[in-house]
């Protein structure tokens, strides 16, 4: 009973200690002034800047991260560095009234907040926080209805996917997002957690390691092929593909896993878009691309993508050019 | 006891530990699976699971294990013996980190070589080392009759932190998802998932052997320092030389494989010289074997221990090894 009552003082002690203990005051989200618009965005998160310009406050954003390429329009703005090299002086320089940074900035952050500049703190989460990212983005800046109205598209968009693939079997699907060139060393994978993890699952796959509650599995070859994929996809950033010679030996690559369904049924896909693994507003068409790829009699597709990106233009993704557009397209099936 | 008898206990003792490890090793894994079916000869080899997972990724990740294991093991022996230092490693001259610049700008600069359908990782890796061997000896050798080994260590210290900033200036350009790749590459990875790493450093790990063997009576001789050997009728400066080179090219052959494992190059031989004593001719093929059954017994641990979850390698040689060798130290002490 003792031993009891000393564990709980314990307890106690700790939970007030941990109480007592003042949050680090520099790093507050919001401070206390009233938020009306936000006139002069820097945006350090690519996936941010597109959620920007999707509900109409493109043309207040004034610098962005240098690893920002899409829209096009970002390529005009001034470079203020990024995740591990943010440019504070420049980011001041150029009086922001709202800064976009991503959550491990913590440097960034109390630089900010002590020169008195609003931030919106962001991570990359789950399918569902690109929404809610859009609609706290979009109270932030002052474009609540336009910020509310496109998160609602995407969520049907998303629905719409989810509505479509919900009568066909799942395969069991591998999500690789990185490996070493021409071979099967260095492979990560999707874990269970994660907008990857939920965009294969939305767009009608399961996930081989559904289990591993980690966004990226470093997966070795016993562990593929143990997991033995129905499909594997290698979804990279669009300007990662393969050269054109090489694809066929990158295909190669996978014959030596034999007896993964995947391999034998030559489902290895190779999906070269940014709108699968950035997480922003053009998650539908990324979720749809990779959905094509788990259910190829899927292609012959009903106007769902066409109307949501009819909508989206309404939100002023006109801005992108339609070639960059076309050519992401043309990248996605393999 | 003869030497004859203490070397045929020797190689029996370790030979055994290691034999038994690498056989057992390829039973092991996160995965069950039933041995019967892996040597089956009823089910074709395409639709076997069982035997594609001990055939295409247990063995080949065991035999590289030890290969990369006997390799760094023999190599640290050779290293201390050469710069008479009970701290030198195989990473202490920078053939390592030769290696490792060669990898990280490989895996930076998406080098491929298409043409033969292989990664460029393993191959710029190998250069990266005998660059840095190249470059090394040639400070060593310039401002010395011989080969001095002051400088040796001296230029490969300077060699190593040098090569360290390159790396370190290259990652500063290259995106995140290569940053974490190249860190990664770092920490020592085995699943070669193929033979074809193991077969293509065989030359140089099977001449790098035939050296050691030869050095086993030199080093001995070294041990009684540049003079005494010299004394002794050693020709101590082609003595040193092959020592050099042929440590360097074991290093640059497991690093290819392997990745710069740590811990396992000043580990091993310690461990070795305090259960066969400083002889060489003991030493050096104790070592070999005890380094491949120590490496694929750390190998089987890193699959086990987080499984579905792998553990890099290079982490567990450390964990395990070094409160191990420490218990040894306090016991034989």
């Amino acid at each position: 009973m003792a031993a009891h009552k000393k564990a709980l003082i314990a307890v106690v002690a700790v939970a007030l200690l941990l109480l007592a203990v003042p949050a680090r005051p520099e790093i507050s989200r919001f401070p206390d002034y009233p938020i009306t618009r936000s006139d002069r965005i820097v945006s350090l998160v690519p996936a941010v800047t597109e959620m920007l310009y999707a509900f109409g406050a493109g043309s207040r954003v004034v610098a962005v991260s240098s690893y920002d390429t899409f829209p096009a329009d970002v390529q005009q703005l001034p470079k203020v560095g990024a995740l591990l090299d943010p440019n504070v002086e420049r980011i001041l320089a150029l009086k922001p009234d709202l800064v976009v940074v991503y959550g491990s900035q913590d440097d960034l952050k109390r630089q900010l907040a002590r020169a008195g500049v609003r931030f919106f703190d962001y991570r990359h989460a789950g399918l569902a926080d690109i929404t809610s990212t859009i609609r706290t983005l979009g109270a932030q800046t002052g474009d609540a209805p336009a910020a509310d109205a496109l998160a609602l598209t995407i969520e049907r968009g998303l629905d719409e996917i989810r509505g479509r693939v919900k009568a066909r079997p799942r395969p069991r699907t591998l999500l690789v997002f990185g490996r070493e060139r021409l071979a099967l060393r260095g492979v990560y994978a999707s874990g269970g957690v994660g907008f990857l993890h939920d965009m294969l699952e939305t767009a009608g796959g399961a996930n081989v390691f559904d289990n591993v509650k980690v966004q990226s599995v470093q997966a070795s070859s016993e562990q593929i092929l143990a997991a033995r994929p129905d499909v594997i996809v290698e979804a990279r950033a669009t300007n990662s593909a393969f050269p054109s010679g090489e694809r066929d030996a990158e295909l190669n690559v996978w014959k030596a896993l034999a007896s993964v369904p995947a391999v034998r049924a030559g489902r290895v896909h190779f999906l070269f878009d940014d709108r699968i693994v950035i997480p922003g507003p053009r998650v539908v068409d990324g979720t749809l691309a990779l959905a094509r790829a788990i259910h190829p009699d899927l292609l012959q597709a009903n106007g769902a993508e066409r109307a949501t990106k009819r909508e989206r233009s309404a939100e002023s993704l006109s801005e992108a050019p339609e070639g960059t557009r076309r050519k992401a397209g043309a990248e996605r099936q393999e | 006891m003869t030497l004859q008898r203490r070397f045929a206990r020797t190689i029996l003792g370790f030979g055994t530990l290691a034999a038994v490890t690498i056989l057992i090793a390829p039973a092991i894994g996160p995965t069950p699976i039933s041995l019967a079916r892996v040597f089956s000869r009823v089910i074709p080899f395409a639709d076997n699971a069982d035997a594609q997972i001990f055939f295409i990724a247990r063995l080949p990740r065991t035999l590289a294990g030890a290969l990369v294991g006997a390799l760094f093991a023999s190599a640290g022996v050779v290293f201390q013996g050469l710069l008479r230092n009970a701290l030198a490693t195989p990473f202490t001259l920078g053939v390592s980190t030769g290696a490792a610049l060669g990898a990280v700008l490989a895996i930076s600069f998406n080098w491929s070589i298409g043409a033969l359908g292989i990664s460029a990782v393993p191959v710029a890796a190998f250069a990266g080392s005998l660059a840095a061997v190249a470059i090394v000896y040639a400070l060593a050798q310039a401002r010395h009759r011989g080969l001095s080994t002051t400088v040796l260590l001296l230029a490969g210290v300077t060699m190593n932190a040098f090569f360290s900033a390159m790396i370190l200036f290259v990652q500063y350009f290259a995106s995140f998802a290569d940053v974490y790749r190249t860190l990664r590459w770092l920490m020592g990875d085995l699943d070669v998932s193929s033979y074809e790493p193991i077969v293509a450093a065989l030359p140089a790990a099977i001449a790098a052997f035939a050296f050691f063997a030869w050095l086993a009576r030199p080093l001995n001789l070294l041990s009684l320092g540049a003079d005494g050997a010299e004394s002794r009728g050693l020709d101590v400066t082609r003595a040193q030389r092959a020592a050099f080179l042929s440590a360097s090219l074991a290093t640059g052959a497991a690093v290819t494989v392997g990745g710069p494992i740590g811990f396992v190059g000043i580990i091993i031989p310690h461990l070795v010289r305090l259960l066969v004593g400083p002889d060489h001719r003991l030493v050096l093929p104790a070592a070999a074997l005890f380094g491949a059954a120590f490496l694929v017994a750390c190998d089987v641990i890193a699959r086990l221990i987080f499984a579905p979850v792998e553990l890099p390698v290079g982490i567990i040689t450390a964990l395990i090894g070094g409160p191990f060798f420490l218990w040894l130290l306090i016991k034989k002490r």
